[in-house]
Parts: structure tokens; sequence; C-alpha cells
């Protein structure tokens, strides 16, 4: 709020005495909260332009029946598995809860840092490695044809015996001990460390969701970092968790992936309600319709994903009542997604809006996640999804949930803070192009694989009968628009950084009142040495 | 500002009891994880979820309640590994509720050497499973065969009159029940000295390049 604005401090003298370090120092001993969210982000940049190759590979060789170029269905596995790691462990979470949530959360909050800098680092670097080890995997002894579901007894010892599942699952842990030290600094942090006169019901929406996030990881990693282990056991120390000639059981492993599974389609979801949140308050220049609705409606989304992960297993063989209870509970889900929905609309209603590119990707995100989201109701009825499972149906659902919605938060995110981040605005005329070459990319991309999946085209086949040939060939076309629109992303980050114009502290007007705002752009080394105050008797969103 | 605070609004005590509480709770799931392995088996047994039949060691089904009769198949399997024959020595069976039943199974060993090996079983269809009870089964225990050997396997069972008043299960009129024989994981091969289950037995049909 506005009246909140104006009591905080003016931040921008008080760091002329700071020792700053300089060179290769600064970033690999880093302890500040920003230069290790700008390292985050880089990461993510990097990861997913390896894992969109993999993609573009995979579309290529599915433009038509056949085999094209990969002969070897092994690499064809590979390529599904590594894309699919990439972009989950590697991508969205470090784009959006590393770099966004480690940049803005503290800033948000009027903190000075996050609560454990030290840890942050660890926290970074604890996830490079895991991308050299998930990249190691890739190229050991025919790599990790596993999914990344990692389901046994394809991921056993008898069926997938080379190391490259064992580094696989390696790198996993690792990037999930990055992901718990990550959500135990967000949610000290954020309990402990807001400026006077933040309380948690004026906190902006975007921290919501990352103080929701990091209790998701704290209790979903935590699931599949027990699994992985016994997972291990069982390939190397004859462990038989998962084997049933030991009296284990297969599908107890897809019991505990999936309870760790489902919450994390929302961790990496909800950081992007957060970004979205902000970006059309902003440019809606309203304040959020139904705040504290949209606060507790990202905290049941988050309880209410812990008790639904049997619906990724209606064909194990649940009973009827259990099939019954799922489909219930899921469907649960679509109350509170519908309020953020509709008070992102209502946000927006009646608001002076101006389409800047970070509100052109937020509304596509909100279109698009409709999309995925009533895709979604339809694969949780058990029937259905009997029907439906492993089919291009559900590729088209989580890609549009995910490779799109949350990617499109990304965009939007990157959009609407790089100016503060970098201190150079991005050119407005390509952002916008870019969103538009983007958004109808990925919608030729991914809109026919409902129509294939629907007539019952299989997942994770690099070949396909000749009925399936004419959407297969639109849905490759569209991968090649989506690519376009790739490289021009980096044409914007390179125009943004040679020759952007200087960002303003604050670019977007009266809409932007969250406290990041209040600080240079660039922000100095340190901010909030001497703490905000928060007055005002609305929430700061 | 609060007792403890630096000028910069940091707690450092207060950060630390947090972060120790957070560390304990991500340790606490990671032990529930590894709880879930004995409480799923309890799960299963309990409810017969999955097909896993009611084990009733030493109890004894009382006279037939019903002249209701059931169809129970009798399925069985052997693991590549175990070099042994099992099959059921009756294909099928017409029982009636709550009657005691004797079924048999025959093993013999086709090897050279003597082999432990050990059954798992399973029940379908799955809302059968828990009226499916088994009062004595050489599936409970590893069993051993000498080169050679031939063996009768019996399993005793009856079917639970309950079943009339489930609902959803009144309507099966026939049962199977499945056996799969492995070699027990402990028993090692004599010939290459390796478990039954090492990874390196198999690893010569699973080429990585497909």
């Amino acid at each position: 709020m506005a009246d909140a604005q104006t009591t905080v401090h003016e931040q921008d003298h008080h760091d002329h005495h700071d020792h700053t370090p300089t060179g290769w120092k600064r970033w690999v001993y880093s302890t500040n909260h920003k230069d290790i969210g700008t390292m985050y982000i880089v990461l993510s940049i990097i990861a997913a332009l390896i894992g969109g190759v993999m993609s573009w590979t995979i579309r290529l060789e599915l433009a038509e029946p056949g085999i094209q170029f990969i002969d070897d269905n092994q690499l064809y596995n590979v390529f599904v598995t590594a894309h699919g790691v990439l972009m989950i462990f590697f991508v969205v979470m470090p784009g959006l809860i590393g770099g966004f949530g480690n940049w803005f959360a503290p800033l948000m909050i009027g903190a000075p840092d996050m609560a454990f800098p030290r840890m942050n680092n660890i926290s970074f670097w604890l996830l490079a490695a895991a991308l050299v080890l998930i990249v190691m995997a890739g190229l050991t002894g025919g790599g990790p044809g596993t999914g990344w579901t990692l389901y046994p007894p394809l991921s056993s010892a008898t069926f997938n015996s080379t190391p490259a599942v064992d580094l696989a699952i390696l790198s996993l842990h690792v990037a999930g001990a990055s992901s718990i030290l990550g959500a135990i600094n967000f949610i000290t942090t954020i309990l402990n460390m807001r400026a006077p006169g933040m309380t948690l019901h004026r906190m902006p929406l975007f921290v919501w969701s990352m103080l929701v996030t990091a209790f998701l990881l704290l209790l979903a990693v935590p699931v599949l970092a027990g699994g992985l282990t016994m997972l291990l056991t069982d390939r190397n120390f004859g462990t038989t968790f998962f084997a049933p000639e030991g009296g284990g059981d297969p599908i107890l492993w897809q019991h505990l992936f999936w309870f760790f599974g489902h919450p994390e389609v929302y961790i990496m979801i909800i950081p992007a309600f957060g970004i979205v949140s902000q970006i059309v308050s902003t440019f809606s220049k309203k304040p959020v319709f139904g705040y504290l609705g949209m606060a507790y409606a990202m905290c049941s989304i988050g309880v209410i994903g812990f008790v639904v992960w049997a619906h990724h297993m209606y064909t194990v063989g649940l009973n009827v009542n259990t099939r019954a209870y799922f489909v219930l509970a899921t469907m649960v889900i679509a109350v509170p997604t519908g309020i953020k929905i509709f008070s992102w609309l209502a946000t927006m209603w009646g608001g002076s809006i101006d389409f800047k590119t970070p509100m052109l990707f937020a509304t596509g995100f909100i279109a698009l996640f409709v999309v995925g989201g009533v895709t979604g109701v339809v694969l949780s009825n058990a029937g259905m999804d009997v029907a439906l499972h492993d089919t291009y149906y559900v590729i088209a659902h989580f890609h549009y949930v995910l490779s799109i919605a949350a990617v499109f938060a990304l965009f939007a995110g990157f959009y609407y803070w790089i100016g503060k981040m970098s201190g150079r605005q991005y050119p407005e005329k390509l952002g916008q192009l870019h969103f538009w070459i983007t958004f109808i990319g990925v919608n030729v991309l991914f809109f026919p694989q409902h129509f294939l999946g629907v007539a019952g085209m299989p997942r994770r086949i690099p070949d396909y009968p000749d009925v399936y040939a004419g959407w297969n060939m639109v849905s490759s076309i569209g991968a090649g628009i989506t690519a376009f629109g790739t490289l021009l992303f980096l044409v914007v980050v390179w125009r943004t950084l040679a020759a952007g114009r200087k960002a303003e502290a604050n670019p977007w007007g009266i809409g932007a009142t969250t406290l990041e705002w209040t600080v240079t752009s660039p922000p100095p080394f340190h901010t909030f040495d001497d703490l905000p105050k928060i007055g005002g008797a609305q929430p700061a969103e | 500002m609060t007792h403890g605070t630096d000028r910069t609004g940091r707690n450092p005590r207060r950060s630390t009891m947090t972060a120790v509480v957070l560390f304990g709770v991500a340790g606490g799931m990671v032990g529930l994880a590894f709880a879930s392995v004995p409480l799923y088996q309890l799960f299963c047994q309990v409810t017969g979820f999955g097909g896993t039949p009611q084990i009733a060691v030493g109890g004894t089904a009382e006279a037939p309640v019903s002249d209701r009769e059931i169809t129970v198949s009798f399925d069985s399997n052997t693991d590549p590994d175990l070099p042994w024959q099992f099959r059921p020595a009756q294909r099928k069976m017409t029982v009636r509720l709550g009657e005691p039943n004797l079924a048999h199974f025959t093993a013999e060993n086709l090897s050279g050497q003597p082999i432990t090996g050990q059954a798992t079983f399973n029940v379908t269809p799955y809302k059968a499973a828990q009226y499916f009870v088994k009062t004595a089964c050489f599936c409970f225990d590893e069993q051993t065969l000498q080169p050679g050997q031939h063996v009768d396997m019996p399993v005793s069972f009856y079917v639970d009159p309950e079943i009339e008043n489930d609902i959803n299960a009144r309507e099966v009129t026939d049962i199977t029940l499945s056996y799969t024989f492995f070699r027990a994981p402990d028993d090692t091969d004599p010939a290459t000295g390796t478990g039954a289950r090492s990874a390196e037995a198999p690893k010569a049909e699973t080429s990585p390049k497909g």
C-alpha cells in the first residue's frame, strides 16, 4: 500500500561502509541472497536449455511415424527421463524457489538476508553438484532409462543394471538435500525475520507462496529421500523393499514416490501462483481481490495435496472404495484453485490494466492453467483415467500446468523483476513478441496431444502407428515455434543486459506496492540494514 | 525490538530454534518413509488390500455355514532364477463357505544342488482377499529341496462366510489363489557363489543398448 511505502526509510545510502567481495569469490563463497538468487536463475536457464534440446529431439523423432534418427530405444528412454528430471528439479524449482524466492522473499518482508546465509550457499552448490551428477548419469553406461518416476522393477538391478541409475538416484538425493536445506532457510526467514509491522497477514502473496512451498518441500522431499535410499540398497546391497521375491512390494515404491510426487507438483506451481498474484495486482493497479482467501487457498491446496497421491496409481489395482476416496479428494482441490482463478479475474475486473510483458505472461498463465486444470479434473476420475492412463492426454495435461503455466510464471517473474535484479529494463517490444510466439508455439505443441491421447497414443515410445501421424506433425511444428521463441528469449536477455535502459527503483508505477520497489534497481549489496517499518491497516500486497 | 535482536532484526537464537525444529520434522519424515514399509505390510494384512489373504495359523474353520459354493482356482508361477517345477495338483476346487479345505501343490528341484525357495501369494479378486483365510501353508516358511527331490506342498484354507455380508464382495463366485516361488533372498548359488539377488547375475541379459 502506498502508505506502507512512505514509512519505509530510504535504503540507498547505507552501503558505503560495506566490504563487498569481488571476482569469483563473490559468487563461489556467496552468502548474499541476491547473488545466490542470480546463480539459481542462471543454473535454471542452463538446465532449461539442456532439457529443452532433449524435448526438441524427442519432438523431431516423433514428427513422423517410424524411426527417424533415434534408433536406440534406450537413448529415447534416457532423453525422456533426463528431460523430466532436468525440467522439474533443475529448471522450475531452482528458477521459482531458489531464484525468485531467494531474491524477493527477503526483500518483500524487509529482511536484510536469509536467516542462514551460509546454508543458502550450500543449498545452491549442492544443486549444482546434483546437476553435474544427472548429466554424468546420462553419459554413463547407456544412461538411466527409467522415467523420472524410477518405478521398480524397471529401475531395479535386473532391468537397469548400469551405474547410470545409481548416479541419477544420487543426483536426486543431493538435489533433495539442497531443497530441504533451502526450505528450512525460507521458513526460518519468513517466520522470524519480518520487519516490524509486517505481520503474516500483511505479507505479499509471493512470500505466502514461498512459505507454503517450503513446508511442502520439508514434508515431501524426505519421503523421496527415504524411498530413494531403499531403491539404492535394493539395487546394490540385496535388500528387497520393492522386490516380491524377498517379500517386498513394487507398489510400495509408487506409494512413497507419489506421496512425494504429488506435493512436488504443487511445489512447482504454488510459487507461480505467488508471482502471478503480484503481477496481476501491479498491472491492474489494484490490491489483490480476496487477499486472505488467496493466502489460505494456497495453504489448503498444500494440505490437500498430501492426501491425493494415489490418483497417479488408479491402474495398480486399488479397490473401488479407495479409488472413490482419491477421486473425491482430488476433485476437492479444484475448489481452492477456483478461488485463486476467480480472485485473479476479480483483481483485474475494473482495474486499469496495463498489458506489459509480465502481465501478458501472467494472463497467459491464468488461461493456460485453467486448460490444464480442467483436463486434470477429467483425469481425476478413476474410470476415465483407466482409459487415459499413460497416453498423450496425460502428457498434454501436465505440460499445460507445468511446462506452460509454471514456465510462463518463470518468464512473467523474469520480465517483472529483471529491471530490479539487473538495473536494466528489458526491451518491451521484443518481450511482447517473445510472449506471442511462445503462447502460439506451446498451444500448437500441446493442444493436439489431447486428441492423440484420447485416440490412445501411448507415452514413452519413439514410434507410433500411421493413424497418429497428422497431429504429431502439428505438435512438432509447435515445438519448432517454441524453440524459436526460446531463442528470442535469449536475444531479450542479451539486449537487456547489453543495451537495456536504466531501470528506476519502481518502473511499474502506483500498482507496485511491495518493498522490493522501494530500493534502487539494482538493489545495493546489502539492503534493509535499518529495518523498514510497515504501517497501514491493509495487507501489503 | 525484542531482546536478543540485533540492529538488522536478526534473532540468532530464535532462528536456530526454528531450524532445529524444522530439521527434526525433515528427519521425522525420513523415519516415516521407512516406517511405511512395515506399516504398509500391516495395513495390507489387516484389510486384505491388494489381494493379501488373511492368515490364521492354527485356527480352524467351523462347519460349513452356508450352501453357497465358490470356485477356487489355483495358479502357480516360478521365478526364472529358481530351477524348480512348481504346479498345483488340482486346478479348481468347489468349496462351501466356512468349510475347511486342503489343496495340494507339487514342487520338484530340477537342479543338481539343494535350493531354498520362498513362495509369495496373492488372491484375486482383491475384494475377496480379506475373506480368504489360510490356516496352514507351505508359503509361511522357506522350503529347501534336495537335488531332484519331489515334494507335496499342502495349503489349508477356508472362505469366511462373512463374505455374504459384504455388499461389494457378495457377488464373487470365483477366487483365484496364486503363488510365485522365488529363490530365497539369502540362498546362495553354489555354482556362482553369488546371492540370488546379486546385481551381477542378470547383467549379461540386459544390454543397455536396446
